[in-house]
């Protein structure tokens, strides 16, 4: 078993389209800002920057660490990505990986594309610079709290991210609140436990060789407090609805049900034609069977074509 | 390292491989939104995608096999699903216990599990059947197509050209290091302690991105002198023809159709 952020990628299927396409939305709203930004302060160098980074941090996640008994330990890159390039870069960066691995690669699904990178690139980075540039604050910018701001940056970047997991498909109806959240949060305390260790490694290794890069937050450009803000909310919130959502499912089912509703909204266009209007199908038994018989038919018929098709292709 | 361990790409000479990138984009969102809308327990309607899914495997000529073998990787996320087996209220179907613990899975409870993987399962198919058959300039253009913004796509497109020099050396790096520091396999003791393990992996991680923000910058040199002035030009595509537009409508008649079979004969 590999201790690597398998969980993270929700694939399709597993969350209701109206979760799925208010999480597009948020996403799309948001990365266009971050393109928006990003144009108006890089100018023309962030199209070679952001693709070869996020190039290296599609790499970086191959890297591993044994830990025991054949698990090891991965990177998933957003609070690095955040420290080194600023939150609006890290956001763009996380939303390439992230759509690459789901097109590409199938790690995670297309209509829950939005939803992973609501989760790994929205929330991991706002998270991740929220909780970096607090610690710097406060430890006035010394050489150990550069090291603790990125251990928990990592960390909480990992967590939260995965209580929106488990919030999601808690709200979808996919896996109950009361197991899916605690889970999440259990496997991802212990996975971003690594995530830290690595971050901390990655950062020492740059502080001793490309100080320029982390001092003064580099020549990428930071968030101001508007990002500080979101990552604080959006990791209290998480942090407060995830236990309370948890130890109250009736909660949540309630807003399940009020999507059910909006499901059965859809309702009305299909009532048009009553329940059974193909005489002699009024069960969905005899449906099932029926739809068995029709892709038996049209399998045989397709592999008939493809086998007249391929014996004139080779004749020819 | 051979392009091919990354690529999904398979070269082959079938329709599927021939249609436009875009066309195929486009259904198989299509596809996959159509899953999705299926209401749980829609059982003839997902037959009718599986066939649907399998007649364009078959036609793909990529195997389907093959397919179905790279469709295995969204089963660890069945796991996640699980408990919904046990947890919705609904009629009893059978019961057994893990110590103290009595798990009583109901009949509704089972539905939804089923439905869940069936349709991710069906999903994650029409994502392999459009990756495998579509080369990445292509899907590229689809994204443009489609309206994704042209900046994004550019950097979509550098990000692949670059994947593989990084990836390669990611490896590189990774090979350096068991040749300096012990195996890294399970069952064989490896070197230092679990935290020098672990900056070791940190510093390979700072090493890279090092690396790769070196060689952004060599890249900006290079595109600048080859006239390079921020704006991202691309060839113009084809435009569609006729026919293309009759099987995008037709494909997207039929998921409708199906969609439709789905709500009317909901379990």
């Amino acid at each position: 078993m590999l201790l690597k952020p398998v969980l993270m990628h929700i694939p399709d299927g597993f969350l209701s389209v109206v979760v799925s396409i208010i999480l597009w939305v948020v996403t799309i709203a948001v990365v266009a800002y971050a393109l928006k930004r990003l144009s108006a302060e890089l100018g023309e160098r962030q199209v070679p920057l952001m693709g070869v980074l996020a190039a290296a941090i599609f790499a970086g996640q191959m890297l591993n660490f044994t830990v025991a008994g054949g698990t090891s330990g991965h990177l998933m890159g957003a609070a690095i990505a955040t420290i080194l390039l600023g939150p609006w870069a890290a956001i763009l960066v996380m939303t390439c990986v992230v759509g690459v691995q789901a097109l590409i690669f199938q790690d995670g699904g297309l209509l829950a594309l939005g939803a992973n990178i609501f989760n790994m690139g929205l929330v991991g980075v706002a998270v991740s610079y929220a909780v970096y540039q607090t610690v710097k604050k406060l430890t006035g910018g010394r050489k150990w709290g550069l090291f603790v701001g990125g251990a928990l940056a990592a960390w909480f970047s990992i967590e939260i991210a995965a209580l929106g997991v488990g919030l999601q498909l808690a709200l979808s109806g996919t896996s109950p609140a009361n197991l899916a959240i605690p889970a999440m949060a259990g496997i991802h305390a212990l996975i971003g436990l690594g995530e830290a260790l690595i971050t901390v490694g990655a950062l020492a290794f740059l502080y001793a060789s490309r100080r320029d890069l982390l001092e003064a937050g580099s020549s990428a450009p930071q968030g101001g407090w508007l990002v500080w803000a979101a990552g604080l909310l959006i990791a209290l919130a998480l942090a407060v609805a995830s236990p309370l959502a948890s130890a109250n499912p009736d909660g949540l089912e309630w807003v399940a049900e009020q999507k059910g509703f909006l499901d059965a909204a859809q309702g009305p266009l299909y009532h048009i034609i009553p329940d059974y209007v193909f005489p002699g199908v009024s069960n969905e038994g005899a449906a099932t069977i029926i739809a068995g018989i029709v892709g038996v038919l049209i399998v045989f018929g397709a592999a008939l074509a493809l086998a007249y098709t391929r014996r004139k292709r080779t004749a020819a | 390292m051979h392009l091919h361990f990354l690529d999904p790409y398979q070269e082959r000479r079938s329709p599927i491989h021939a249609a436009d990138a875009r066309i195929k984009l486009v259904l198989a969102l299509a596809f996959i939104l159509t899953c999705a809308l299926a209401p749980a327990g829609a059982w003839p309607a997902y037959i009718l995608l599986g066939v649907l899914i399998l007649v364009v495997e078959m036609f793909s000529e990529l195997g389907v096999g093959w397919v179905l073998k790279r469709s295995a990787l969204v089963l660890p996320f069945v796991l996640a699903a699980l408990p919904v087996i046990f947890t919705l209220p609904g009629e009893p179907l059978f019961r057994f216990s893990i110590g103290s613990w009595v798990l009583q899975a109901s009949q509704p409870g089972l539905e939804r599990f089923a439905s869940i993987v069936l349709k991710s399962w069906l999903s994650v198919q029409a994502a392999i059947v459009l990756a495998s058959s579509t080369p990445f300039p292509g899907l590229l253009a689809a994204m443009r197509a489609i309206g994704l913004p042209r900046l994004l796509v550019a950097v979509f497109g550098l990000m692949w050209r670059y994947l593989f020099v990084l990836v390669d050396e990611a490896l590189r790096l990774m090979r350096a290091r068991s040749a300096r520091s012990g195996y890294d396999q399970p069952g064989r003791r490896t070197g230092g302690s679990l935290a020098w393990r672990a900056s070791v992996t940190g510093g390979m991680a700072g090493n890279l991105f090092l690396r790769a923000i070196e060689r952004a910058d060599r890249i900006y040199m290079a595109m600048l002198s080859r006239g390079y002035d921020g704006e991202v030009r691309s060839m113009p595509m084809p435009a569609l023809r006729r026919a293309h537009w009759l099987v995008v409508g037709f494909g997207i008649a039929l998921l409708a159709f199906i969609l439709l079979l789905a709500n009317l004969f909901k379990g």
